[in-house]
């Protein structure tokens, strides 16, 4: 499967780093008694990839969730691209899209009525050019004509990439892209989503529970456990003070509890 | 190269509607569906009808007073049922999550669900209303304006249920998918759909007036055995709609509220 089209229309502007895409101030999400997000706050700048870390119930996509407006907040704040989420999401709903394993694309529709229906709801002003375009870089020129009931799990996957490129966004959330897929299909869905990183100069937020995959995608990573944030830096910076040589490690030990080596240090 | 944000568009409404339509013709069960039981109905119906018109001279001189009430019963249930499946069709695809995210408004959507009521009504109810002139020689398209004037109604109140029934799927889950099936024959023994008004206790009379089908249902009666139009009862029916319908569209902004405070909508289809 080699990339041969790019997979956007044309280049973006380049984003002014300086700009956050998304901010989140003192963000609180209570379900009755459980607190599944319990106050955090973070910047993502424009045009850069962000991992967000954290184990089952970590709060990943309910954060996930109210960035897209999908959950109103119980307190504070969320914006995209300057637009409050909570009350004003159709300002930028059009510039950014999602891909999650919660949901699906209609099993009945064929690949091609499917990206052709979402590309009207974004209003793409070319809808057979673009569809052509990510049908070559995804590999999906061969299944245009095919139910999505019929496809396998890394087809599936590579469509639903398709749908969430379709308006070629400028923000991207990303939920478990990978998830469920062989080694292979999901390395080369990782390989598809840094040429759009690069060529759009897109901002990507990634909940994944793949170390390598954020090791390999992510400039930042965001880690929470139970609802909190209890670390935020570069993986590099990550292994560095945790004193391990993957983010797997790391993972376990804020999982586990154990604390940052500069921090036991007391730095 | 996307569209600006726009609160109604209507190529957004069209491609929703492009999408309901793709899903209708990929399977022929689903369109025999559409035909098969308002078909079932008007046969045992009208049959009913020509056994007691034999036998009483009252409902010889009703003659198509039942087949009426059956097609226009039928425009009422399936109305609503277009309304809800097509609603129902995301959340059993699990694809609540990407028209939610997407620049879709909810005055869109509702104007989707709205369109193929209408469409799958269409398909199902035309070749029944040939039907009943075939076996039954009954014209519904004889009634003319007063047709018009029934269907507006009928539909607007469909469409009111309809959007209910799916705040509540929306606020609740497909556990309360069977509302969709059963909710409209709460109407029927209240709207009096094959009876008079005037047959119900008069405190349950009170009730009746309230919905609007049951104008509806009178002033068919009216027309098929007195030949009389109640112009009067279409626009209290009107009235009666418009308050519903505001209800309703109320009711089913709260309830996707609700859904957000709750995170319904990120486990929409489970």
């Amino acid at each position: 499967m080699a990339l041969t089209r790019p997979l956007m229309t044309a280049p973006a502007p380049a984003p002014s780093p300086a700009v956050a895409a998304i901010a989140a101030r003192d963000l609180v999400k209570r379900y009755r008694a459980t607190l599944a997000v319990g106050g955090i706050s973070f910047d993502i700048a424009a045009g850069s990839v962000t991992g967000l870390l954290g184990g089952n119930g970590a709060g990943k996509t309910t954060t996930i969730a109210m960035i897209m407006g999908l959950v109103r907040p119980s307190a504070g704040r969320v914006a995209v691209l300057g637009a409050d989420m909570a009350h004003e999401r159709h300002r930028v709903l059009h510039r950014m899209n999602f891909e999650s394993p919660y949901v699906d694309m209609p099993h009945r529709l064929t690949v091609q009525q499917n990206l052709s229906v979402f590309a009207r709801l974004y209003g793409v002003a070319d809808v057979a050019g673009q569809i052509a375009r990510l049908a070559e870089g995804l590999d999906l020129a061969g299944l245009l004509d095919r139910p999505c009931g019929k496809l396998s799990a890394g087809q599936k996957t590579r469509v639903a990439l398709a749908k969430a490129l379709i308006n070629d966004p400028e923000v991207l959330l990303l939920d478990e892209p990978t998830a469920s897929l062989d080694p292979d299909t999901a390395d080369w869905i990782r390989s598809r989503l840094q040429d759009y990183c690069r060529q759009r100069g897109a901002t990507i937020l990634l909940a994944s529970h793949n170390m390598g995959e954020v090791e390999r995608l992510c400039d930042r990573v965001i880690m929470m456990k139970g609802g909190l944030i209890v670390d935020d830096d570069t993986p590099a910076r990550l292994l560095a003070r945790y004193g391990r040589s993957t983010l797997e490690e790391v993972f376990l030990d804020v999982a586990r509890g154990r604390g940052a080596a500069g921090a036991e240090a007391g730095a | 190269m996307s569209g600006a944000a726009v609160l109604f568009s209507p190529r957004r409404v069209g491609a929703m509607v492009l999408r309901y339509w793709y899903l209708l013709r990929s399977s022929w069960p689903r369109l025999l569906e559409l035909v098969y039981w308002p078909a079932v109905q008007l046969l045992t119906w009208g049959f009913i009808q020509l056994y007691v018109a034999d036998n009483a001279t009252f409902f010889a001189r009703a003659g198509g007073a039942f087949i009426g009430a059956v097609l226009l019963w039928d425009i009422l249930m399936r109305g609503q049922l277009g309304f809800s499946v097509s609603f129902l069709e995301e959340m059993w695809a699990r694809n609540m999550g990407n028209l939610l995210m997407s620049p879709l408004t909810t005055a869109e959507f509702v104007a989707s669900l709205m369109i193929m009521s209408i469409v799958r009504l269409a398909i199902g109810m035309v070749p029944v209303s040939v039907m009943a002139i075939f076996f039954f020689d009954f014209n519904i398209y004889a009634m003319g304006f007063a047709l018009a004037a029934f269907f507006a109604n009928l539909i607007l109140t469909s469409w009111s249920v309809g959007l209910v029934v799916s705040g509540l799927v929306l606020r609740n889950g497909l556990g309360a998918e069977g509302l969709a099936w059963t909710i409209m024959f709460l109407f029927m023994p209240l709207a009096c759909v094959y009876y008079p008004v005037a047959v119900l206790p008069d405190w349950l009379q009170h009730v009746a007036w309230l919905l609007p089908p049951t104008y509806v249902f009178e002033g068919m009666r009216t027309l098929v055995i007195d030949h009389v139009f109640r112009a009067d009862l279409m626009a209290r029916a009107l009235l009666v709609n418009a308050v519903l319908f505001a209800a309703a569209a109320w009711a089913f902004s709260r309830l996707v509220e609700s859904a957000r405070d709750q995170g319904s909508l990120i486990s929409a289809g489970e």
